[in-house]
């Protein structure tokens, strides 16, 4: 019993301990301060930023790219998974396709999303989609194909017997935990592809950390390196709140 | 008053991997309104495929298979598996109510059937509950209030008792038979169970042999409930075992003792 608080604690002594060592390092000249600023010096950064109005619209630009770019991706993603799960035909047609696109990582997209958008909120939506589509893709193909066939078999012992119906019925909700699995994994990473669509000039969170990087101001670099773990951790834990409730069906 | 099944020379032939196998052939078989029919034969004697064909999953290669037409708000046949096939994401009461969803019923009707199914097999009171919640036992009735609530004509049950242990088979045999004479329900019942076949049916139809063919039929006399040591059933149950070394397959089945 008195190890459980003891347990509670360890995470917070260590994130204590992180930050002290943090700020002992430029504190005793170990670096070069300007190249790494002591946690110390971020509220006031931070502030700054705030009072500017800069925060609020770097927040906004990036949530816009990020949540557009996830729903786009997510909603085609399950869409084309569910199409290549259910049907050989598709999944036969779209192999090599797959194989081709596949391997091209999301940052490859950003010379055409320039060039079809321009250095615009869409290329950076565009180049986000990219990133989730195929997470999202390769996760709700793999649930969909695995849905057990006695429970197809069920569903057309009732009558359900289109592939309307047999998707509605059994396919899609025996699916679901296995899409979800997928939609967190692509929650965590579109932050990644924010900031790399971002840091081309697309007003945001990636283009606020690039202009401050190329003045030298670390203090505000690190107010957004923050700022986007904060960002991403709520999102993280809403969803995954989320996810508990829609498999709460779950032993 | 006319059967509520024909089959007639149905066959039944799968291609798998180029090599043809005929599961079943040449079966006839009526099925009578509040008759309860039990089919026993041995594992792989297509005795589940039979149920299948009936049940619309697999089409027949040869022959006919005639369902009585349903009223609207009913089916013609619905299906008990061996596993109960609950759909885990829904509660009890959904997973009753699966099937009145096809049938354009309203929703508090669909709603009334449902509880009044589950009522049926003694579980009003989980209606609320995740299949994950349940005994072996209390997902079979859940699975046999589902079948009841589209009030079938012909309830088609493959092997549903086989996966439980002994006390609670004995206890769901009962309930069924109990459900049967009261509703007068009529049952197609698939099981290698022999004792099983003669404590529940009137009629007992022995399937046998490759391809599986009918080699025999009994009546069962006496109603319901029966008792399970009565010697008149010994005696069916005995036949039964004779017809099936006929066939030379009695080693594989299971018997009570």
């Amino acid at each position: 019993m008195r190890s459980r608080p003891a347990a509670a604690l360890l995470p917070l002594v260590g994130l204590a301990a992180f930050f002290a060592l943090w700020e002992a390092f430029p504190r005793l000249d170990l670096v070069n301060p300007a190249f790494l600023p002591p946690p110390s010096v971020i509220p006031e950064a931070f502030l700054r930023e705030l009072r500017s109005g800069q925060w609020l619209m770097a927040i906004g630009g990036s949530l816009g790219h990020y949540l557009g770019g996830l729903a786009l991706g997510i909603v085609l993603g399950i869409a084309v998974g569910t199409l290549t799960g259910m049907s050989r035909t598709a999944e036969g047609l779209t192999a090599w396709i797959v194989r081709v696109l596949r391997p091209v990582p999301g940052l490859a997209w950003v010379p055409f999303a320039i060039i079809w958008f321009g250095v615009s909120p869409e290329a950076a939506l565009f180049i986000v989609a990219v990133g989730v589509f195929w997470i999202v893709y390769f996760a709700s193909h793999g649930a969909i194909r695995g849905v057990d066939r006695d429970l197809i078999e069920l569903a057309a012992a009732f009558g359900f017997r289109s592939a309307p119906e047999r998707l509605l019925t059994v396919v899609w909700p025996a699916a679901t935990p296995g899409i979800l699995v997928g939609v967190r994994t692509a929650i965590g990473q579109a932050w990644m592809a924010v900031v790399a669509a971002e840091i081309f000039g697309v007003a945001g969170l990636g283009q606020r950390m690039m202009q401050a990087s190329t003045l030298l101001a670390t203090d505000i670099v690190v107010v957004y390196m923050l700022t986007m773990a904060l960002l991403y951790g709520v999102f993280d834990a809403a969803f995954t709140a989320l996810q508990g409730w829609m498999l709460r069906w779950r032993a | 008053m006319a059967g509520l099944i024909a089959i007639r020379d149905l066959a039944l032939t799968f291609t798998r991997d180029g090599a043809r196998t005929t599961v079943l052939s040449g079966l006839d078989l009526d099925i009578e309104p509040g008759e309860f029919l039990a089919i026993v034969g041995a594992s792989g004697v297509g005795k589940s495929t039979l149920l299948r064909v009936v049940a619309g999953l697999v089409p027949p290669s040869a022959g006919t298979v005639r369902l009585s037409d349903p009223e609207p708000g009913r089916r013609a046949v619905s299906l008990v598996f061996q596993d109960s096939r609950l759909l885990p994401w829904r509660r009890v009461l959904d997973n009753v109510a699966f099937g009145l969803e096809k049938l354009r019923l309203p929703r508090a009707e669909r709603r009334r059937r449902a509880q009044g199914a589950l009522a049926r097999v003694g579980l009003a009171d989980l209606a609320g509950r995740w299949p994950f919640q349940l005994s072996g036992g209390q997902r079979q009735r859940v699975a046999l209030a589902r079948a009841l609530a589209v009030e079938p004509h012909v309830l088609l049950m493959d092997e549903p008792f086989s996966a439980l242990d002994a006390l609670t088979r004995e206890s769901l045999q009962d309930e069924l038979a109990r459900l049967c004479r009261a509703y007068r329900q009529t049952v197609l019942f698939v099981t290698h169970d022999i004792e099983e076949a003669v404590t529940l049916a009137d009629r007992v139809v022995v399937l046998a042999g490759r391809p599986g063919r009918i080699v025999a039929a009994h009546r069962v006399a006496g109603g319901q409930p029966r008792d399970r040591s009565a010697p008149e059933l010994k005696a069916v149950a005995q036949a039964i075992r004779e017809d099936l070394a006929g066939a030379g397959v009695s080693q594989n089945l299971q018997t009570a003792d």
